[in-house]
Formats: structure tokens, sequence, C-alpha cells
């Protein structure tokens, strides 16, 4: 059980490493200073009016993500994915498509300014059986420590994105649908892949007791 | 009253409350009586008269004259509604001349049985709104214009302008109520309400606010 474990470890801190280095690269041959300022805050406000005026997540008709303390790295990639229909979503694709590259990089750096407390609502008694998920994995599901990638806090990396705070119906709903909602665009595949065994070996309570840990995660 | 539509339905679905409601029309006549009687006889609890609303709104709760639908709404959104009436928050002239006084002695309990009682009535779609523009309001409801910075509606009002929770169905309300409240946004009334709607609608044209509340007024 242990080999089992630490073989899948090696083998996420690898691709982890992979994802981190590329989009470390990326960032910086990005040029950020022709999106001017007042066009940036302007366009921050937009963002803000659905993901909540402190980037907190919005529990609207859908469930809206927390942006606050993302990963800018992560946020590029998913904009970029809207775009490139790698993530298919009406909403966000229209509103990724007028984005220059240095609007998304201007953005994408904007979210880390942010910092308040989660949103409330997930079921806590699920909270405890969430953390052991988070830190052990599922070993008999063949699930790696989901901290093995996004980090012992759940703050994310490069392109992994940060969990912590997420809201509970959005990571409820990713994770059920990640098939269907990522990397689906067989011409670019992306680092999303990584994330589909784990996504397709979690059971619905698993699922949700994961998703309750990490909305309660400042 | 309180009984039957409060306790017994306090956080549940609106399928039992309809069903509650059929055993509730046909008790009418009784709950008045009772009502006019003596609210005591319920053991002090406060009693709900939905026909005091029911003047303005219109008997089925359908909307009268400047006086929006009801029937149909969110029971969060009704009962935030109430709440900021009492507390002079929604303060756009005809909540200030007509439900800060409608409201200064609703709350709590009360709040809550009319807010259930209103959202499991029908309801019907105003269809008084402009033809010609509601194609553009849908448009905008359901893309938002990004390049103006301006979100898109179902996000929030879901795909139906249903709503959810507290945030309110605008499917059906009438296109002269739906434009008044997002020109008054925009003008700064009910500011202290907090985002997202007032800057919302100051992102929002007098074209597109028309186009918006066209649309919305011809949704079932």
């Amino acid at each position: 059980m242990t080999v089992i474990k630490s073989t899948i470890a090696l083998t996420l801190l690898l691709a982890m490493l992979t994802i981190f280095f590329a989009a470390t690269g990326r960032a910086a041959g990005t040029n950020t200073s022709a999106a001017s300022r007042g066009d940036v805050e302007v366009k921050l406000g937009y963002c803000l009016d659905c993901h909540g005026q402190s980037a907190q997540g919005y529990r609207g008709f859908y469930p809206i993500p927390r942006l606050a303390g993302q990963q800018p790295g992560y946020l590029e990639n998913q904009l970029q994915a809207f775009v490139e229909r790698r993530r298919p979503n009406d909403i966000m694709s229209n509103v990724a498509h007028v984005l220059s590259p240095a609007m998304i990089s201007a953005l994408a750096a904007k979210f880390r300014d942010f910092n308040p407390k989660p949103l409330d609502g997930a079921p806590k008694q699920r909270v405890a059986a969430g953390k052991t998920i988070f830190q052990d994995g599922v070993p008999d599901a063949n699930v790696a420590a989901c901290a093995a990638c996004h980090g012992p806090d759940a703050t994310g990396s490069g392109q992994i994105p940060r969990l912590a705070g997420q809201l509970y119906p959005y990571i409820v709903g990713e994770l059920s649908n990640w098939g269907k909602e990522r990397g689906q665009n067989p011409a670019k595949p992306d680092t999303s892949a990584i994330m589909s065994p784990v996504a397709h070996s979690l059971t619905k309570p698993q699922i949700e007791a994961v998703a309750a840990y990490l909305s309660y995660l400042k | 009253m309180t009984l039957l539509f409060g306790t017994s339905l306090r956080g549940k679905g609106r399928k039992r409350g309809i069903r509650i409601m059929k055993s509730i029309r046909s008790k009418i006549a009784i709950v008045a009586i009772l009502c006019s009687a003596a609210p005591a006889l319920a053991g002090g609890v406060e009693t709900v008269n939905f026909r005091n609303c029911t003047w303005c709104h219109g008997t089925s709760a359908q909307g009268f004259a400047t006086a929006p639908r009801l029937a149909g709404q969110r029971t969060q959104y009704i009962e935030n509604q109430l709440r900021d009436f009492h507390a002079h928050i929604r303060d756009n002239p005809f909540s200030k001349q007509y439900m800060w006084g409608a409201a200064a002695n609703v709350g709590g309990r009360t709040a809550r049985d009319l807010a259930i009682y209103f959202s499991t009535l029908t309801p019907k779609a105003a269809n008084d709104g402009d033809r010609a523009v509601a194609a553009v309001g849908r448009t905008i409801y359901q893309e938002g214009i990004p390049d103006s910075n301006i979100v898109a509606c179902v996000a929030c009002h879901g795909p139906n302008a249903e709503g959810v929770g507290e945030i309110p169905r605008l499917a059906g309300l009438e296109s002269s109520y739906l434009k008044r409240r997002l020109e008054q946004w925009g003008e700064g009334y009910s500011a202290a309400i907090g985002p997202p709607m007032p800057h919302i609608a100051g992102t929002l044209s007098a074209n597109d606010i028309e186009a918006l509340a066209s649309y919305l007024s011809f949704i079932k």
C-alpha cells in the first residue's frame, strides 16, 4: 500500500514540477505593460460584479468560484481554456474572448491582493473526513493525497489551483463533472488530464467531504 | 394561519407549499373569520393577512399599476425586501411612499409567512415590453456585453430568469417596474443594499435597460 502511495505521489510531483516550470517560463515572457492601469481596474470591477466584491465567490444561479488568492498561472490557463474551448462555458467564453494577453496577465495577478474569509454553508460534519482525504488520499481507490500537488495548505502553485476557501458547490460540481468540463479540446490537450483519474475515482460522498474541508480552509 | 403557512413550511420546498395552498384555498373563508375575530385564537401568535398586500399587488398578486408581481417570487427575496423596506434601506420614491408604511409592522414570522404564501402562487408573464428590442435584451441577459464590462444576468438569475434563494425571479415582471429598478440603481437609490446590482445597473445604458426590461417581461 505504502509503495503504491509513494509511487502516485512521485508521479504527481513530477507532473507538478513540469507544470510549474512551464508556467514560470511563460509568465516571464509576458508583457503586462500594454494594459493600462485604468482599463485593468475597470475590468477587475467587472470580474467582481459576479465573483464577489472581495473575489470571495458568489452563490448565483450557478456557483461562481472564489478567485481571491488564486494562482495567476492557473487563472491565465483557465481564461485561455475558455477561449480555446478546452473548458466549454458560454458565459466565461464570452468574457475571456475580449481579453488581450496583456489584460489576462494583469488581471490574473490582481487576485493575489484579495484575502477574504471563506463563504460559509458547507456541511461541517464532513470536514474531518475531507481533511483525511486531502492529506492522505484514498489508498484503496488509488487516489493520491490532494496535498501532494495542491500543497499542504491547498494554496496551489503555477497552473495547479489554490483550493483553500473555494465554494463548496463549485468544488462538488467540478469534481463530479471533470470529464465533461475540462480538457474538452482534443487538439489541445492540457494539464487537466492529471485530475481526470482522481476525479473519476472519488465517490460522491468523498467529493462532498473534501469539498467541505476545503471550503472552510483559510 | 401561522400554523399553516409558517411553522410547517419553514425552509421547505415549493411543492409542499402548493399542496398546502390547495388546502388553504378551501379554508380561506374560515381563516378570514378567524383573522377578524381574534388573533389570540391561534395561541397569541401573529396571523398573516395577505389581503393587505393584495389590495395593491392584485388579488392574485400578479401586480397592479406600480406594484410589482409577487406571485412566484423567491421566498428569501420577498423576506429580504420586507426587511429592507422596514429598515428604510430600499429608499426609492415608491418604496418610501407605499412600502415603508406597509412594512412598518411586518417582520420576523409574519414576513416569512407572507413570503412563503406569495412564492407559492403561479406567476403569469406581464408581456408588456417592446417586442422590437426583446432580442437585444435576450443577448444582454444571456451573454452580457463583455467589451463594455456588462455582465451576463444569467449567471445569477438563471437561464429562465427564475432566480434562486435571495436572488429574485425576473421572468414575467412588468417592464415598467424592471426599467424603473434598473434606472434607480444607476441613480444611486438603494445603494445600501450593497453589491453587486447598484454597480451592474450603473454599467447599463438607457437602451440596454429598455431591451432587458422588455425581454424579461415576456418570459413565462
